[in-house]
């Protein structure tokens, strides 16, 4: 893998500056997101950010990270994620050879042998230390992604770096960020994280878009499809998502249903279509089962008919 | 944080910016929002660091720190409205923040607003509180309605012997399939798996010398806990039990998650966490607006599948169904969301109190449509103290409780 060359740019200064940044990034944010995202990075506070699965909250991280020419250093957490792969390990077997080389070598001193075994050069860093060594005004990017999964005893772990950013290695000593990295947490709620965490972060629910910015979204990320294609696509998907479906579908559905049906040259919805391609939006039989039972075919109706008065 | 390029004004801050919210963070600690003191010198920094430039920005601003749940969203938006509420008020903070603030204006108009949102709040919390009403005594056990009856519950205060044996109870309570395996290790000299952090560590003691083997396994935890309790008409003689039950369940094990359901659902998980068994009841009491209602299972299970079941249903979690099944709503949706139900947990376990009487059948139609989608079938055999009920769930032999023991029987023509 090539190292691409990053070249940091400084936070920006004012919430519209915050805006364009995430605009130009092809990031379409309301303006709550751009304060919440200002304030943070202005704050040096985590940010926390909480939805539904599939409304951009990653993405955010992502984003920030190319906008401001960082390294995104992303730390996938799921159930049973220990110390040592969220933090560092050890190389043992590369410990155990220089164990072997050094008697070998007839080194007698024990000092100088823990202090050869234990350095960094056996030292395997995981996200957490990566996150921890970003220089003045280039800060890394650190995401933790759906701290929801893990337990409680990762987060009452991830609370002392959140305040602190330090890590203590007993056998090297305490390692502390020259300047925090920008945190970004995403949690998809099958889970309450505790108060504890959470305040220490600013806090953003990350809602369903309305549908003058999921167009613009669907603009921006499927910019060959047709325009009347688009706005039936989003016109559809907002109702559905009023419908109390067991799983209504996000903003990344809504952008592979756009390129799916771009992909199959379609510049209209029609019901043979919704039908055909409903798996791409709906993940839940239920849920198909209703749309495929004539509400789908309501949807569709009001959808068409509202475009029409619209033009 | 003590280095942002703040404006010159910033001296200012014991100005009436910080009262104001201040006053703020207590009215909406009033309409019950956990904001504390912490959040409020957060929410002055915040609103310092962002400038307010418009209504809209000092909104979000004040929402990021002083929300952290959805759940509070509506209250804070509310709240916003009422609190700030003359336009004139921001308009004056945001000329205070800017370097030519006059500064000679009189104290009293934001604490005029502060009492109008805090009396405003207030009337909130007075029409919520049920009304005591006295309980009719109709004894609606074994009779089931899909009526909706909103009426309060006055529970009898737990005697510190009850609590004493509760607590005896529920420790000595066993369930099946308790324990689940985490990916994180312990250090265990019979474990199965080698430990090579140990190893090294030992190692080091004698300079590499020795290195001897170390072993470790995998920790077990109880898997969180949900247990569903039904709370209807036909179900009113056990509440009391269940409560307590739940309560002394809650302050032993860390992940407990209660809901109660006659007619709606209700989430119980917060009020359960109050240490005091009284005081916990009394808040449930009052969140809880259906008491011995009717029976809606189908609906409310519908709601808790829709609603909760991805957020408390992680983690490998059992669920705990307490309802004698009877009722009255369309079977056929039921069906379909004790399927989900039990697609969406590890364990279902059913605790029925009608299956303690001699010869029950599983006739009602309630009860044939969940039966195919449980685990466990397990009948308690007397409600009227907590220790049956661990008992009953300790039961170890679980080939006693399957389901399909009853299924056949249901289906046989009445007698």
């Amino acid at each position: 893998m090539s190292e691409v060359i990053l070249q940091p740019r400084p936070a920006p200064n004012s919430i519209d500056e915050t805006l364009a940044l995430l605009t130009e990034a092809d990031y379409v944010a309301d303006r709550a997101l751009a304060t919440v995202l200002f304030l943070s990075l202005r704050m040096k506070r985590p940010l926390f950010l909480e939805g539904e699965a599939g409304v951009g909250k990653t993405e955010i991280a992502k984003v920030v990270a190319s906008a401001l020419g960082r390294k995104l250093i992303r730390l996938q957490c799921y159930e049973g994620l220990d110390l040592s792969s969220a933090v560092y390990e050890w190389n043992y077997a590369a410990q155990m050879i220089e164990i072997r080389m050094e008697e070998a070598a007839g080194v007698a001193d024990r000092d100088l042998m823990e202090r050869n075994v234990f350095s960094e050069k056996y030292l395997i860093r995981r996200p957490v230390l990566e996150a921890l060594t970003g220089a003045e005004g280039a800060a890394p990017v650190f995401l933790i992604d759906e701290l929801d999964r893990t337990d409680e005893a990762f987060e009452a772990f991830l609370l002392e770096i959140l305040s602190d950013f330090q890590v203590t290695v007993p056998e090297l000593g305490t390692i502390k960020a020259e300047e925090p990295p920008i945190v970004i947490i995403t949690t998809n709620r099958t889970r309450e994280i505790h108060d504890a965490l959470k305040r220490r972060c600013l806090y953003h629910w990350v809602d369903y878009p309305d549908a003058a910015r999921e167009l613009e979204i669907v603009r921006r990320k499927v910019p060959n499809a047709n325009a009347r294609l688009s706005a039936e696509v989003v016109g559809f998907i907002q109702k559905l998502r009023d419908l109390e479906l067991f799983k209504v579908p996000g903003v990344a559905e809504t952008i592979d249903w756009a390129s799916a049906l771009t992909e199959l040259d379609k510049v209209a919805l029609d019901p043979g279509t919704v039908s055909d391609t409903i798996g791409v939006l709906l993940k839940y039989q239920d849920d198909i089962a209703r749309i495929e039972q004539g509400e789908g075919r309501r949807i569709l109706n009001e959808v068409k008919a509202e475009l029409a008065a619209a033009e | 944080m003590e280095s942002y390029r703040a404006k010159p004004v910033l001296v200012n801050t014991d100005g009436r910016l910080a009262d104001n919210i201040v006053y703020f963070a207590r009215a909406l600690r009033k309409a019950g929002m956990r904001v504390g003191p912490a959040a409020v010198k957060d929410a002055i920094e915040a609103v310092l660091a962002a400038g307010i430039g418009s209504r809209e920005d000092f909104y979000w601003t004040l929402h990021s720190v002083l929300v952290n749940r959805r759940e509070d969203h509506a209250v804070f938006d509310e709240a916003f409205r009422l609190f700030w509420k003359s336009r004139e008020l921001i308009e004056k903070m945001i000329s205070m923040l800017s370097p030519v603030a006059p500064d000679h204006r009189e104290r009293e108009k934001p604490r005029a607003a502060e009492s109008r949102v805090a009396d405003a709040m207030f009337e909130g919390h007075r029409k919520e509180r049920p009304q005591e009403t006295r309980e009719i005594e109709i004894d609606a056990r074994l009779t089931f309605s899909g009526s909706e009856v909103l009426r309060g519950k006055d529970f009898a205060q737990m005697t510190a012997k009850e609590l004493a044996d509760a607590r005896l109870a529920i420790s000595a309570m066993r369930l099946p399939f308790d324990l689940v395996a985490t990916r994180r290790f312990r250090t265990d000299p019979r474990g199965r798996r080698a430990d090579p952090r140990a190893m090294m560590r030992s190692a080091l003691r004698t300079g590499g010398d020795l290195v001897l083997p170390k072993f470790r396994s995998p920790r077990e935890i109880h898997p969180p806990l949900v247990v569903l309790a039904d709370i209807s008409g036909s179900m009113s003689q056990y509440t009391r039990i269940f409560l307590h039950f739940l309560h002394a369940l809650a302050e032993k094990r860390r992940r407990v998650h209660t809901f109660v359901f006659g007619t709606r659902l209700t989430n119980l998980t917060r009020q359960m966490r109050h240490r005091d068994p009284d005081e916990a009841l009394a808040e449930a009491s009052q969140a809880v607006k259906d008491w011995s209602g009717g029976t809606r299972i189908g609906d409310t299970l519908r709601e808790f599948n829709r609603l909760w079941s991805r957020r408390v249903l992680g983690q490998g979690a059992v669920v705990l169904l307490i309802t004698d099944g009877l009722e009255r709503d369309d079977v056929a949706g039921l069906s379909e969301e004790m399927e989900r139900l039990h697609k969406s947990c590890r364990r279902l376990i059913w605790l029925n109190p009608l299956l303690r009487f001699e010869g029950f059948e599983p006739r009602a139609r309630g009860v044939r449509a969940m039966l195919p989608h449980v685990d466990e079938f397990r009948p308690v055999h007397n409600l009227n103290t907590l220790s049956d009920l661990c008992a009953s769930l300790s039961d170890a032999r679980s080939r006693d409780f399957d389901p399909r023991l009853w299924q056949g029987l249901g289906s046989r023509p009445a007698a």
